[in-house]
């Protein structure tokens, strides 16, 4: 099967998965931010859930609780994420899925190692970016983050996945 | 094995009036005292009937690290069952949820009703003449019952009635049920499992601390558009209250009532929830639908495992000493679509793992079960107004809002059953 028609590269497609998680990992918020479209979703379903309408999600924010998160993040006083967990992305499998009006749409797995007080956490899952171009930038417009363990007891999970 | 408990005298030297002692978070004994004495006794909060509407649906619960499977019989009839098997003692359940006409154990086929009795077991001649049947039904939880649809279970046959147990906590189930339309709580909208590494008695104690919301959640006070940090200010009308039994709750009324706003408690306005607004004051007349929307909907702490947070339900479950699941479900009102859905949106930014809110609780309930562990000093201290809580009108000892008035009155009761000599 080949990939479908896109009007960007899978190497284009990957640099901005690696920036993003880069950026998360590293506690840059801001630049993190700005990668967000300004019609954004950032989903992390709980288990079953096929609607966030109707079902509680781990995270469902739309671009002003985007900025509601990441502005907590920087006060300091996030005390989940003070001091910051270290975390690693490993970003793998990246696909390109679809193409149409809304956006380029990816899949890819990840593995997330989380160190902090509490100990070494693994967290892993698919991730599903749709990605638009805007003023020649690449942006994501919709990120959704399949857990695999979404249907278990979940610790703590403060930081950007 | 754990170490030997200690007996039940030296929990009256572990728990002092304004003090208490740290091994009670992390000593294994003390946690398998808690269970016996207090899980698996008093009335424990299990689920809900709205998440088992139709005949044949079941639920998969618990009581502590007991699992239970909640089940509407084919009469329409609510059970606790344990999920075992009564043949060789196999898991039964493993889906979370779902329906049936039979439960089928999937290592021998033996199969039971929704109702816990046996129905059938394959290559019955196996058994010749002796055949299992009506004492080999599921395992159960002794006591079952309900109020206002919430299901409580209780291990043992004797023992107060579940009205006795809630005592004035009731009114609390009262007024939540009262903010739908048509009386009734709804829990649909699914669950958040949010485990953390510290003793259930953290969390427990924390749910009605009017103490630390200005600390541990300024970070979204200082960027977001929350009210919640006035109620939780040295200037805020709201109470601490031992409403007997271990159940506390924080009486916010008196801050919104001065506010009289109605919705105010919600942060909105009636003009944004129109319908919702002619629902229930269709439904309860003008003047006590205005009371019902200023009030607003309780933060009340049921002993021990049943925290209503205004807009959200909390079921507390301790799997050991240091490890407790909180399990998290918006608060949802049959007839209030309108109310539900921007609870839904509320709640999914405040609760559970990377909630707004309860992350930051969270890491606090862990950093708390280290730090207990420090050899020195041995106890915490609960002295925090002692000397202005006074009985309320309703005779229930009431501090401030910032208070320890709460964690004073969840100790008295917790020393009580852990020092109650056992039934014969």
């Amino acid at each position: 099967m080949s990939a479908p028609a896109s009007t960007l590269s899978k190497a284009e497609v990957e640099q901005f998965l690696y920036t993003e998680a880069r950026l998360a990992d590293e506690g840059r918020y801001d630049e993190w931010e700005s990668l967000w479209a300004d019609d954004a979703l950032y989903w992390v379903p709980a288990a079953g859930s096929t609607d966030p309408q109707r079902h509680i999600s781990v995270i469902f924010d739309h671009r002003s609780r985007i900025a509601l998160r990441v502005a907590q993040l920087k006060t300091g006083k996030r005390h989940s994420q003070d001091p910051r967990s270290n975390i690693a992305h490993l970003i793998s499998n990246v696909e390109i899925l679809a193409e149409d009006a809304s956006g380029t749409h990816t899949s890819a797995t990840f593995l997330v190692m989380e160190s902090r007080s509490r100990g070494l956490t693994s967290w892993a899952g698919r991730v599903e970016h749709t990605l638009v171009r805007h003023d020649g930038r690449l942006l994501m417009s919709r990120k959704v983050v399949r857990l695999v363990n979404a249907d278990r007891a979940l610790p703590t999970m403060a930081f950007l996945i | 094995m754990t170490a030997p408990a200690p007996d039940r005298s030296a929990y009256r030297r572990l728990i002092e009036d304004d003090r208490v002692h740290g091994s009670l978070y992390t000593d294994p004994a003390v946690f398998a005292d808690e269970m016996e004495r207090i899980w698996y006794r008093t009335w424990v909060y299990v689920g809900h009937e709205s998440e088992i509407p139709k005949r044949g649906d079941y639920v998969v619960k618990n009581i502590g690290p007991q699992s239970v499977i909640m089940s509407r019989d084919r009469r329409g009839e609510v059970h606790l069952l344990l999920n075992r098997c009564s043949h060789r003692g196999n898991q039964l359940c493993e889906a979370a949820r779902g329906n049936t006409g039979a439960i089928r154990c999937q290592y021998h086929g033996w199969t039971f009703g929704t109702d816990g009795a046996l129905l059938g077991y394959p290559f019955r001649q196996g058994y010749g003449s002796d055949t299992p049947r009506s004492d080999l039904g599921l395992g159960r939880v002794t006591r079952v019952d309900s109020y206002r649809g919430f299901v409580f279970g209780s291990f043992v046959a004797e023992g107060p009635t579940l009205l006795e147990h809630l005592g004035a906590a009731r009114d609390a189930l009262d007024r939540v049920a009262g903010l739908s339309p048509l009386g009734r709580v709804e829990l649909t909208a699914g669950w958040l499992q949010h485990e953390v590494r510290a003793n259930w008695k953290m969390l427990v104690e924390n749910e009605t601390d009017g103490y630390h919301p200005q600390f541990v959640h300024s970070s979204i006070f200082q960027v977001g558009e929350s009210h919640v940090g006035e109620v939780y200010s040295e200037k805020s009308a709201a109470t601490a209250r031992d409403l007997g039994g271990g159940h506390t709750e924080h009486d916010l009324r008196p801050q919104f009532r001065d506010l009289d706003v109605p919705l105010g408690w919600f942060g909105t306005t009636e003009d944004r929830l129109p319908e919702y607004c002619r629902a229930l004051r269709e439904a309860h007349g003008d003047e006590a639908a205005r009371e019902i929307l200023v009030d607003g909907s309780p933060h009340i702490m049921i002993f021990p495992n049943l925290f209503i947070a205004e807009i959200q339900l909390f079921v507390i479950q301790p799997l050991t000493v240091d490890r407790t699941v909180q399990h998290v479900t918006p608060l949802q009102f049959a007839g209030a679509p309108e109310l539900n859905r921007r609870l839904l949106h509320q709640v999914s930014g405040s609760v559970g793992p990377a909630g707004l809110l309860l992350a930051d609780d969270s890491e606090m309930y862990e950093r708390n079960q280290r730090g207990v562990t420090a050899r020195s000093p041995e106890w915490l201290v609960l002295r925090r107004g002692l000397h202005r809580e006074r009985p309320d009108a309703e005779g229930h000892l009431a501090g401030a809002a910032t208070d320890e008035t709460t964690q004073r009155a969840i100790w008295r009761h917790i020393r009580e059953l852990l020092t109650e000599e056992a039934p014969a």
